[in-house]
């Protein structure tokens, strides 16, 4: 058999090998067998040296087509294995995407928190400082230079814990504007001040009443400063808490410290003011108290009552909290039951 | 106060404003309204009945049958359980169909096989709460006058067909403590001047009090008006129903004429009285004095009460006969026997009455007016009008004259300000005419020109006295609804956080991150509870007075408050509780207000993973705590300073478990596992805290942050295991290693810490991988090898290691 027949029929024997393979390693061993240094097409053409000058070429030629038929087939069936194989792979990676994800504990802010350093933030973008004083207080402080004299019927309304005839935990966040007053020096500008911080009162803890409470003030005194400016800051105060909805009214009241004194209701939130359960038919809520400083509070901080006034108004964080997410239990702020903290998680 | 808008009708035409209407102007103008109510809404078909028979039933003992006109054309028969039920009575009666309060609705029915056709009314069937019910009436029906006319609607009789209007009044605003002074309130809004109807006292010219009381005080600050007058040849009765049914409806139960016409003109004037039965006051002489230390007055209600110099009393000369402002003797008080009445009408200083009022727990109607100032206008106003009414009443005669001591006269003051004031502070763009109407509306004197507004305040408003309040007047009145709405105009300032707040802010959000949720506790706490787990100690802070054992003394620890809520939680079966919170501390101190301190501190208990589908459940440990709190130092960038050293002392905490924080060598707080007995006694698993004093951390400021090049070069590391005492701390081991460790070791990691088989008992092991860098060059491998062997032999040498 000629040189020519023998490649061909290594080249057929070639292809059947290779439709059976079943793998690439063992497409990789039969491109070894035929067309490796010892495989089966170099034997082949070891024959050569018996074939006539005027042959060689015709033959070489043949030996180039069967090498070059044998590697493309070669190739191909690679490529086709090798597709099979990443697809048999793919299909044994496949995982169950609904299974949960692995376990991030993220704790939360405290809700009462979260509504003051909102209330904080909305005053910090318009200059205010954020300013805390002590929890527990000189009676002095606390009553006297608010204008509370020793007394004055007022000092019923709050009753009052009392550590020594002096000194007594802090009834409302007032003294830290009587502090801040006399220290401001006013050649270097307003004073406008947040103070948020825990207060505390006489009071048997139930459902609506609690020893311990929050409260945030604000206040501002500078020359000029007008109701109209209390009413338009409150407003936008109302809104930030409560939705830009929201529409306010000022009701007279009664504060020592404040001359005028209101009290400020916000539009029901629930309702838009048709009447529900939550503003109690009125379409009104109750939200806080405000009013222009007392010349009384300024003078007692040696500030010139003639020349500098100003307003001043304070909510309950607790009160707003409850009336905003619908707590039916002022207690839960402070038992820290986590079914009642992780509620307050969602930011968005 | 509760206003019926028909006695307020009768100073003022309330014609064109409902009560409803009236109310809300009222809250939106001046005074803050709770409530109105209107009974005649929920009560229906009830008429005046008269009882014709009546009879005991045959086999009852309390039930009788009568006979009732009701001014239809048959009398109808009604069973009736009240005892006081007797034929010839004027009664109320409602009729089938008929609607009483709550809903209760009356149907034709049989008692016992009897026919009833509607039901014979009590005042506690109409809505009168039992306090105010004439005693006679508790226990049955009430019984109308004689001249009740048959089958007319029976609510105008009882004052029914009326609106009341609950005011809630604030201390500033004790002159609407009176039906006068609503009535100038409501004029100011409405544009009326209310019209009052003049007293008509007529004194029997022929006597004169002067014969009958001799009044004197002894410190005329505490007693500035006295006035008393006498009212003789009385009978004392009943007061007649249009005057029960004033007092009913603002909730004070009638007495007698001459109690209720006192308790009437308080209501009327805000003035109290005080009525004596002038015989049994046993002397000409009234002398208002304070009581000395060992006097003692049985009061109205019987009991004997130990008087002090704080109280003023009224004397007969000699002894106390009443306690002045608060209420009288039990001796001279009016009764159906009285002949002659004594009737006080006085001014006492407001803080004596409140003080007395408070220590004897006695605060009534009176005692809060006398505490919140009164009229001084009407005092003697008041004191004719009663006494012409009692009088009249009683069928008896008014003594001429008036024994006073009167050392202070109603002061009209006079308050200024100008139209700029006005408008710069309330924002508005008033003009004269317009601030005229509104003193006039008020119906205070006044004289506004462009440059000066000076009003006159009359003496019934005696809260108003400076500037301010006569801008609050005017921006009331004006409506705070038409107040313009701005923003403050003032040079900017700066608004931003200090840098403490800054870290205390980035804390919570820290400690949220790594897990923890924000907690809020109470600050006061037990005694035993405040001293809990405190880095300092400190007698406690306690309350004076506190309310419960609860709730006694203020926390020296910010853990035991958390601890708290951590077995609030556990019982509740959440079994990983994870909290952390900031806040205060409070230390004594010898003179100065107590030391508060911010603290930041944090539990956990439970698994920090869980068991789940992939993951193995990891529990709460030591390291867990401790690698939550290093991270957060050096955030802080303080953790170069920071050392964790065994603390045993603090008897809350596992002794072995415990380390105390140092920074720069400064106690700041410690972290440690919950002591075991304290877990069991709180029913507890492994729980492990910390608490660190905020304070220093949050006052050091560091300088600013310098960048450093991200290296060039490749580093290398070597690993070192080996065999110490079990006693050697990896602190120790660290701070050789550091000490030794040449120029490039950039950081040491423990990463094997290995005792028990196959190491020697009270041994431990443990593997560091050392890293070294020259951020300026390659580094040599002979360097390495040197500085590594460095480390070794002080190792070998310091802490007898045995190198593996």
């Amino acid at each position: 058999m000629g040189i020519e027949e023998q490649l061909t029929g290594v080249l057929a024997k070639a292809v059947t090998d290779i439709d059976s393979a079943e793998s690439v390693k063992e497409i990789e061993a039969i491109r070894v067998s035929y067309l490796g240094k010892k495989g089966e097409i170099t034997s082949i053409l070891k024959g050569m040296k018996d074939v006539s000058p005027q042959q060689r070429p015709v033959i070489g030629k043949k030996a180039n087509e069967v090498r070059d038929e044998l590697t493309a087939v070669l190739n191909q069936k690679k490529e086709r294995l090798e597709k099979e194989a990443l697809q048999k792979q793919l299909e044994a990676e496949t995982i169950d995407v609904t299974l949960p994800g692995r376990q991030v504990k993220k704790g939360q802010t405290h809700v009462l928190t979260q509504i003051m350093e909102d209330i904080e933030d909305l005053f910090l973008g318009m200059g205010y400082q954020i300013i805390e004083g002590n929890e527990v207080e000189s009676d002095y402080y606390n009553f006297e230079r608010v204008n509370l004299p020793q007394n004055h019927p007022a000092r019923d309304m709050q009753d009052t814990f009392y550590i020594t005839p002096d000194v007594l935990l802090r009834t409302h966040t007032s003294p830290i504007q009587a502090r801040t007053l006399e220290n401001h020096d006013f050649s270097k500008g307003p004073l406008k001040m947040i103070s948020p911080g825990k207060v505390y009162r006489r009071d048997t803890d139930d459902a609506t009443h609690s020893h311990q409470f929050h409260q945030i003030e604000g206040m501002v005194i500078d020359e000029n400063i007008t109701m109209a400016d209390l009413k338009g800051t409150l407003e936008l105060l109302a809104k930030k808490m409560f939705g830009e909805e929201r529409e306010i009214r000022l009701r007279p009241s009664y504060f020592p410290f404040t001359e005028p004194s209101v009290e400020v209701d916000v539009s029901c939130f629930k309702c838009g003011g048709e009447g529900c359960n939550v503003c109690k038919k009125t379409g009104w809520i109750e939200i806080l108290g405000a009013g222009m400083t007392h010349p009384n509070v300024l003078e007692m901080s040696g500030v010139d009552s003639s020349k500098y006034g100003g307003f001043a108004f304070g909510l309950g964080p607790d009160r707003i909290a409850m009336l905003k997410y619908g707590v039916d239990d002022i207690r839960h702020f402070y038992l820290n039951d986590q079914r009642f903290l992780t509620q307050f998680k969602r930011k968005g | 106060m509760k206003v019926s808008y028909n006695w307020l009708n009768e100073s003022l035409d309330l014609s064109g404003v409902s009560p409803r209407e009236l109310a809300e102007q009222i809250t939106l103008t001046g005074i803050e309204v709770d409530s109105v109510s209107e009974p005649a809404n929920e009560l229906k078909n009830i008429v005046v009945g008269h009882v014709l028979t009546a009879e005991r039933m045959a086999d009852s003992d309390h039930l009788n049958v009568t006979v009732v006109e009701v001014g239809q054309d048959e009398p109808i028969q009604i069973v009736c359980g009240a005892p006081n039920v007797k034929a010839g009575q004027k009664v109320i009666v409602a009729l089938p169909g008929a609607r009483l309060v709550n809903g209760l609705k009356i149907k034709k029915s049989k008692l016992r096989g009897v026919v009833s056709n509607g039901m014979i009314c009590s005042l506690e069937e109409l809505g009168f709460s039992d306090s105010v019910i004439p005693k006679n009436s508790e226990e049955g029906i009430y019984v109308l006058p004689e001249d009740a006319q048959i089958g007319e609607d029976a609510l105008p009789y009882l004052g029914l067909n009326d609106a009341f209007i609950e005011l809630d009044i604030t201390p500033n605003r004790a002159d609407a403590l009176s039906m006068r002074g609503v009535a100038y309130e409501a004029g100011a809004i409405l544009e009326q001047t209310p019209k009052f109807t003049g007293v008509n006292l007529s004194e029997d010219p022929t006597d004169s009090v002067d014969e009958y009381v001799n009044v004197s005080v002894e410190n005329s600050e505490d007693n500035p008006i006295y006035k008393m007058r006498v009212i003789k040849d009385l009978v004392v009765t009943e007061s007649p129903l249009w005057l029960q049914r004033k007092l009913m409806h603002a909730g004070i139960r009638p007495i007698d004429a001459v109690v209720d016409v006192t308790n009437y003109i308080m209501l009327e004037y805000g003035q109290p009285l005080h009525a004596f039965d002038y015989d049994a006051l046993n002397s000409k002489d009234i002398l208002v004095r304070r009581a000395r230390g060992s006097e003692t007055l049985v009061t109205l209600d019987g009991q004997e009460r130990k008087l002090s110099s704080d109280n003023l009393v009224i004397t007969n000369g000699a002894d106390p006969v009443a306690l002045a402002g608060v209420m009288g003797g039990e001796n001279t008080h009016v009764t159906g026997e009285t002949k002659t009445v004594a009737l006080e009408s006085a001014v006492f200083e407001s803080s004596l009455i409140r003080k007395t009022a408070q220590a004897l727990n006695l605060r009534s109607e009176s005692s809060s007016r006398f505490e919140k100032g009164l009229n001084k206008e009407t005092v003697q106003d008041a004191l004719d009008h009663a006494a012409a009414l009692i009088a009249s009443l009683g069928k008896g005669q008014v003594v001429s004259g008036t024994a006073e001591v009167v050392s202070e006269e109603p002061a009209y003051q006079t308050v200024t300000t100008t139209l700029n004031k006005i408008n710069g502070s309330l924002g508005t763009d008033l003009t004269v005419g317009e601030v005229e109407n509104i003193f006039n509306r008020l119906g205070f004197e006044n004289s506004v020109t462009v440059d000066e507004i000076s009003v006159t305040v009359p003496p019934r408003r005696w809260d108003i006295s400076i500037e301010a309040d006569l801008l609050e007047e005017v921006a009331r009145i004006y409506g705070y609804d038409q107040l313009p709405s701005t923003l403050p105009r003032s040079e900017s300032v700066p608004g931003e956080l200090t840098h403490a707040q800054k870290l205390t802010r980035f804390t919570r959000h820290y400690m949220e991150g790594c897990g923890l949720g924000q907690a809020i506790s109470y600050a006061l706490t037990t005694t035993e509870k405040a001293a809990a787990f405190s880095l300092e100690e400190s007698a406690p802070v306690e309350l004076d007075w506190p309310m419960s054992e609860e709730h006694k003394a203020l926390r020296q620890s910010l853990l035991s408050g958390l601890l708290d809520n951590v077995q609030y939680n556990v019982a509740r079966q959440t079994k990983n509780v994870a909290l952390f919170e900031i806040g205060r501390i409070f230390t004594r101190q010898e003179k100065d207000l107590p030391k508060e301190t911010t603290h930041v501190a944090g539990v956990m208990t439970g698994s920090l993973v869980e068991n789940s589908w992939q993951e193995t459940e990891i529990r709460v440990d030591y390291f867990a705590v401790k690698g939550i709190v290093e991270e957060w130092l050096d955030t802080l960038g303080v953790l170069e300073g920071i050392s964790f050293v065994p603390f045993k002392e603090l008897p809350e905490l596992h002794p072995g478990r415990t380390a105390k924080v140092l920074w720069n060598g400064q106690y700041i707080g410690v972290i440690g596992q919950l002591h075991p007995q304290l877990a069991q006694d709180r029913d507890l698993n492994d729980t492990v805290v910390f608490e660190l004093n905020m304070e220093p951390l949050l006052a050091n400021e560091q300088d600013t942050l310098t960048y450093e090049s991200i290296p060039k070069y490749p580093g290398t590391s070597r690993d070192i295991a080996f065999v110490v005492d079990e006693s050697v701390l990896h602190a120790e081991v660290m701070d050789v290693m550091t000490e030794v460790g040449g120029k490039w070791l950039r950081s040491i990691r423990l990463f094997d810490l290995y005792q028990g088989d196959n190491i020697e008992a009270g041994k431990k092991s443990l593997a560091y991988t050392l890293s070294y860098l020259n951020p300026e060059a390659t580094l040599k491998e002979e360097e390495v090898n040197s500085d590594f062997e460095k480390v070794k032999q002080a190792l070998v040498e310091r802490v007898q290691a045995d190198i593996r």
